[in-house]
């Protein structure tokens, strides 16, 4: 590992200046995959910008009836919140299916967010990989990438995104909060991951310096069903291989009056279903209408050589959630 | 007061790195206070074997798989190899040889014992430190992936073999002791 220097900031102001200070400097949060990666010798910073003991680390309800989640706030907290689990299921029961008991008491709100692909070929810095070195070639695309992305990948990058916390909040329609030299600004979590294209090393819209100091759940999915399912290789601590996040409310009708669609593990983003999402609103909650709505969506789809699975657990999963959020008495 | 003269980078230098590299740091350790000069790269699983001579804690993967490493920082388990001892200045850590208090074993550790939850060993250290901590997470109401939803926010979560299962998931045993882990376990949680 590379030496860094270290600061441990203690305010939001004193961490913004450090990293503008150091260029290419990172925040250190849980470390639950900055450390691993630095290990692996695929982060290489020179200096470090603790975030631990920022103010961040708290969840709190903001006079508008949204939920305010500090960046510091342990995955584990934040899945045991009795707010989150009474009003959020979707995020509590993806916090929850993701990483160990262990590393959930480490990792962040922020840092999960931020976290890299766990494509091999990333992680290994023998390998050619767009992602780590830019030009350098994509070994996944003819290799092994049974894990790989089915959505919105591209010729230089078919990498996905790890996290299961941020499809739901992807669902939850959630905001990042950032805070950078340029001031406060907030991001839908939906948009807050990029689709690769020509410019794989950029997994994220913030700016260089800019540090995440929370996510915000809104008062208009709040206490609204939702339901989060994550179909993986064995029964526990394993990344997705699909996973569905969905928030579904019915008028008194049995009409969609609002839903909210996210997959998990199919893109290089946390995948918000839109085109299924606008046919289903306003229209009959059915299996026949889930299962239209989803078509739809994953009509999109390019599987690779291994990973055409993916289309086929994607969709089973969706219409699971969303027949068993229509179906209260079942939930 | 201890001091580190050891280096500790990995990369296998053998001079001290400059002081830009360097903090002081103070935690305590099973109860004891240690003030370390250290460098920035140590993580807590090296600190703890190669400074502070407490081998309990065992480096298996040294990425965050197979818990081999778990110790308990303020009193929550986490990975000791992922986590970089210049940030724990002012915590309290929990290592297996911290859970007997004189020749008494820990509950966990006399479980462990007498449901014969181990083969080889190497995987134990980190799965009792982790059952410590499972028991107090369940007790503070924190759910799992195994809990059911009617389940009540901020109460005790009772541990059934499927709970114990899911919690203890981030522990790996190569020899399959896994039966007799969740035996031991449940004797101690209920």
């Amino acid at each position: 590992m590379k030496p860094f220097g270290y600061l441990r900031a203690t305010t939001v102001q004193e961490a913004v200046q450090a990293l503008a200070a150091h260029p290419g400097a990172r925040c250190l949060g849980g470390g639950t995959n900055l450390v691993d990666l630095m290990k692996l010798g695929v982060e290489r910073p020179g200096f470090l910008v603790e975030v631990n003991r920022l103010p961040l680390d708290t969840v709190a309800e903001l006079a508008d009836g949204s939920l305010r989640v500090g960046a510091t706030v342990r995955n584990s907290d934040l899945a045991a919140h009795p707010l989150v689990r009474d009003r959020y299921p979707a995020l509590s029961q993806a916090l929850l299916a993701g990483a160990s008991g262990q590393l959930r008491n480490a990792a962040t709100t922020g840092g999960n967010l931020l976290q890299r692909t766990r494509c091999p070929y990333f992680q290994d810095v023998s390998k050619p990989c767009n992602k780590r070195v830019p030009g350098s070639g994509c070994g996944a695309r003819d290799g092994t990438h049974r894990d790989h992305a089915v959505l919105g990948h591209s010729d230089h990058c078919i990498a996905t995104h790890p996290s299961d916390m941020a499809v739901a909040l992807a669902a939850l329609d959630a905001r990042v909060e950032l805070y950078g030299t340029e001031g406060a600004r907030s991001v839908p979590v939906a948009e807050f991951h990029r689709l690769p294209g020509d410019r794989p090393e950029l997994d994220t819209v913030i700016r260089p310096g800019e540090l995440i100091t929370g996510v915000v759940l809104p008062a208009a999915t709040a206490s609204l069903p939702s339901a989060y399912r994550k179909a993986r290789d064995r029964a526990s601590y394993a990344f997705a291989l699909a996973s569905v996040a969905a928030v579904l409310h019915l008028s008194d009708d049995g009409t969609v009056a609002q839903v909210g669609l996210a997959f998990g593990a199919l893109a290089h983003r946390p995948w918000r279903a839109t085109r299924a999402e606008e046919a289903l609103r306003g229209g009959p909650a059915t299996p026949d209408a889930f299962a239209h709505a989803v078509d739809l969506e994953l009509r999109a789809a390019r599987p690779l050589r291994d990973n055409g699975y993916k289309v086929g657990l994607a969709r089973g999963l969706a219409l699971d959630v969303l027949t068993r959020l229509a179906t209260p008495a079942r939930t | 007061m201890d001091s580190s003269p050891h280096d500790h980078g990995d990369d296998g230098a053998d001079s001290a790195p400059p002081a830009a590299y360097r903090s002081e740091v103070t935690l305590s350790v099973n109860g004891k206070p240690h003030t370390l000069l250290i460098d920035h790269r140590r993580v807590l699983l090296d600190l703890l074997r190669e400074d502070l001579d407490l081998t309990g804690a065992k480096k298996g993967c040294d990425h965050g798989q197979c818990g081999a490493c778990t110790v308990l920082v303020d009193g929550r388990r986490v990975n000791s190899c992922l986590q970089l001892a210049v940030s724990l200045d002012g915590c309290d850590v929990l290592t297996v040889e911290g859970l007997t208090e004189g020749d008494q074993l820990h509950p966990l550790q006399r479980a462990f014992l007498d449901r014969d939850a181990f083969q080889c060993g190497y995987c134990t250290p980190g799965q009792i430190c982790s059952a410590v901590g499972v028991l107090a997470e369940a007790a503070a109401g924190h759910p799992s992936h195994a809990t059911g939803p009617a389940t009540p926010p901020g109460r005790p979560v009772p541990l059934d073999a499927a709970e114990i299962r899911e919690r203890l998931s981030g522990n790996l045993c190569r020899c399959g002791a896994y039966p007799h882990i969740v035996e031991a376990v449940q004797d101690v949680a209920l």
